[in-house]
């Protein structure tokens, strides 16, 4: 699926990465923990994560992830974004929940890591 | 080619947690390193770089480059670790309250550290602090898997 199908279908905006919305994702993983994102070898992977900090973007950055989306619009600060942009990682803000944008992401095939 | 780099991590301070990484991937991509190789090293230097953050006061990486493979060392001046057996162990963490709210703290970092790298070596004294080796070979021919 095309990250700009993961805008629409979660509702979102895109923060930064317009020119990843060609770019197709595979597989998504849902955490807080990112210890455990770490683990995750997954390629054309999506993060979907409700820790909105720098570590989220690092993470992403380190785990080659090329798209992260925060849940309940919460606010991605201007330091996120520009380590984002350095690092071609899209950003996307939805009001969804983790639950919701998990469960629609699932349903429209994207694939879990276990 | 022989490449040697150093960087200097401040305890505590997790705004700045993952530059070095950061660093040391750039790098890695512009010497046309396999894709799969930078991803096992920068994730093991991150989770190692984390640990001196989380745990430790500061410290310093010294990262050397050549044509086979990395070499990272990360020197800490930090409480040490008592038992590292049992650090390895996945779910043994001593993380505050505010590394866990930073999204770490599971205890799963040293064990990861051991996955994505060939050889991990560890050694403390306790009361001084730690001292993490990776190396990494570039030439990608064990698939990620030890
Ligand atoms: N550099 C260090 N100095 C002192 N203690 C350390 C250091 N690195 C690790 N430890 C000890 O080892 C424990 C386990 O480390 P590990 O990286 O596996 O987990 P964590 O850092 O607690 O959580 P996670 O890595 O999953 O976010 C830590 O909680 C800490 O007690
Ligand atoms: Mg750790």
């Amino acid at each position: 699926m095309k990250i700009k199908e993961i805008v629409s279908l979660t509702n979102g905006s895109l923060i930064t990465g317009e020119e990843n919305l060609e770019q197709l994702i595979e597989r998504a993983f849902s955490s807080d923990l990112m210890s455990d994102v770490l683990t995750v070898r997954s390629d054309k992977l999506l993060l979907l994560t409700g820790l909105v900090n720098i570590q989220a973007i690092r993470t992403a950055e380190m785990s080659d992830i090329c798209c992260v989306v925060f849940v309940r619009n919460k606010k991605v600060s201007e330091e996120m974004v520009n380590i984002a942009r350095e690092n071609r990682i899209a950003i996307i803000q939805t009001p969804y929940s983790m639950f919701k944008a998990s469960g629609i992401l699932y349903s429209a095939g994207i694939q879990p890591v276990y | 080619m022989q490449m040697h780099f150093e960087y200097s991590v401040e305890g505590g301070n997790f705004s700045q947690a993952g530059l070095t990484s950061s660093q040391v991937k750039k790098t890695l991509k512009q010497l046309n390193v396999n894709g799969a190789v930078i991803k096992r090293t920068v994730v093991a230097l991150y989770e190692a770089e984390v640990n001196i953050v989380a745990h430790a006061y500061g410290g310093t990486i010294l990262v050397d480059i050549d044509e086979e493979k990395i070499v990272i060392e990360l020197r800490d001046e930090g409480p040490g670790i008592e038992d590292i057996g049992k650090t390895m162990e996945i779910g043994y963490s001593t993380a505050t309250p505010e590394v866990r709210e930073m999204g770490f703290g599971a205890g799963m970092g040293l064990s990861n550290m051991n996955n994505n790298s060939d050889l991990l070596e560890i050694t403390s004294e306790v009361g001084k602090g730690t001292c993490v080796k990776i190396i990494n070979h570039f030439k990608d021919d064990n698939n990620g898997n030890k």
